[in-house]
């Protein structure tokens, strides 16, 4: 008992370090695949055939692929097949590839419940809007959109519930983010060696961030309340 | 010279000809009633003049200016047809009022792009706003501009949306079966605006159901027939003395309702 109480805070101290990198990497992830799965939805809805068709085929792989192999190919793979290393070594280096393999997989994943989003807003919105003058663009931004986005945030806070999760696969690459730091402990780190429960400690860390994350999710949806 | 004039209108989706030729024309001041059975093309001939559907064949003259003429590609350039569309104003069968705006701000979106678009630095805001509060009260619903559509019943909907069609002051208000989605004790609501506007000589084609109203508040009708115009004329001769006998056919379905 005297130990625990000894390592507690060193554990904290090197989980919370950890939680920051997840924070890092779960807020660059929406930061990057909001956009970007807006544009992919664009392009899976695009009247031109051979833009739809190859952005169908991306969404198959990156979607039908573990995130997993994903995170694996997108740092690997320039250095060990094309012989340059382009992620730069160290931490930051693994940051900037998982923050990319995480930005196309989640945007992939957001561009589909976009697209549903997008379709399930009936045609004689956008028809009023033209008859009434408006442009295409006008009509997205200040019609369709919101309509949209009021029909896509429980599907969506489910992703985003999963994100916070799925940032534990970037310990594939060595990323030093919390479910890293926690494990670390078993090896030996801090001069602690052979212990497990800083593992299980950071089960607590994602429990109360989803917590917040959920109520927050779910003022944003009341806020939509508003109409119908 | 007369406001509009429809030449040779043609329209196929797919292999269906649902616009066989239609001609007809329409004097300012004057509302147009067009009837006919379900898949007439009556709802098409509309989208046509509003540019929701490009015509295969035909012309659309508006004061004289050809704003569309299927033979010639100049007026087929996709960029002037936002202009060429305002001309024009419809209103829907299922209102379409946007849900996330006011009644008032349904009105005023469009005229408010609009001049944000132009970076109008003149733009009168007040005055705008002023036109708006006046066409609520002429449609009866001064006090339910602040309310949101799903706040408001179909008759109301409708009314908000007609107050939309008319502050961008079109040359022609198009209704499309504007109250064939309403319980029947508020179609009288709508109607009555309709008629207002009839007597305020507002341009209007109206495609409905309601034959009486049909009858009472038009210039001239026009009954449809499979993409055709089967019979034209003075509402009461049409009503009353139909010379075709699809005419005949068709009112006296209506009659015995």
């Amino acid at each position: 008992m005297e130990t625990f109480i000894e390592q507690l805070p060193v554990v904290i101290g090197a989980l919370n370090t950890g939680f920051i990198q997840t924070l890092k990497l779960f807020s660059l992830t929406l930061l990057g695949a909001f956009p970007l799965g807006l544009i992919i939805a664009f392009g899976s809805l695009s009247k031109i055939k051979a833009i739809s068709v190859t952005t169908s085929f991306i969404i198959w792989i990156i979607r039908g692929t573990p995130l997993m192999i994903q995170l694996l190919i997108v740092y690997y793979f320039p250095g060990l097949v094309l012989h340059s290393p382009i992620w730069g070594g160290g931490e930051s280096g693994r940051f900037l590839a998982a923050s990319i393999a995480f930005i196309i997989n989640y945007a992939c994943y957001f561009s589909e419940i976009y697209r549903g989003g997008i379709q399930s807003v009936p045609v004689g919105q956008t028809e009023a809007g033209l008859v009434l003058g408006m442009t295409k663009r006008q009509i997205f931004f200040n019609v369709t959109l919101l309509q949209m986005i009021k029909r896509i945030v429980p599907p969506i806070s489910n992703e985003i519930i999963t994100l916070v999760k799925d940032t534990a696969l970037a310990r594939i690459i060595a990323l030093q983010e919390i479910i890293w730091a926690g494990q670390a402990f078993m090896k030996g780190s801090h001069g602690i060696s052979g212990a497990i429960w800083p593992l299980f400690f950071t089960a607590f860390y994602y429990l109360v961030f989803n917590g917040i994350v959920t109520l927050l999710l779910a003022k944003f949806e009341r806020k939509l309340d508003y109409f119908r | 010279m007369p406001i509009l004039e429809v030449r040779d209108l043609r329209k196929s989706f797919g292999n269906v000809e649902v616009l066989k030729g239609i001609d007809f024309t329409l004097e300012k001041g004057e509302a147009l009633s067009v009837i006919g059975s379900s898949g007439s093309g009556k709802t098409t001939l509309l989208r046509c003049l509003n540019f929701l559907e490009r015509p295969d064949n035909g012309k659309i003259i508006v004061n004289g200016e050809t704003l569309l003429d299927c033979s010639d590609p100049s007026t087929l350039i996709e960029s002037q047809i936002r202009r060429k569309r305002l001309h024009f104003g419809l209103v829907f069968q299922s209102f379409n009022l946007f849900p996330q705006y006011t009644a008032l701000e349904n009105v005023m979106l469009s005229p408010k792009l609009l001049a944000k678009e132009n970076h109008l630095k003149d733009f009168d805001k007040k005055a705008l706003k002023a036109e708006a509060e006046e066409l609520f009260v002429n449609i009866g619903l001064a006090d339910r501009m602040g309310n949101y559509p799903h706040q408001l019943s179909g008759g109301q909907q409708q009314r908000v949306a007609i107050a939309r069609a008319l502050i961008m002051h079109p040359d022609i208000l198009c209704f499309d079966e504007p109250t064939s989605a309403l319980d029947p004790e508020l179609t009288g609501e709508v109607l009555k605006v309709i008629r207002k506007l009839s007597e305020h000589k507002t341009t209007m084609i109206i495609v409905t159901h309601e034959m009486e109203f049909a009858r009472d508040v038009a210039h001239q009708v026009i009954f449809m027939d499979g993409g055709v115009i089967c019979e034209q004329g003075d509402p009461l001769e049409v009503f009353n003395h139909p010379k075709e006998e699809r005419t005949k056919q068709f009112l006296s379905r209506y009659s015995q309702k």
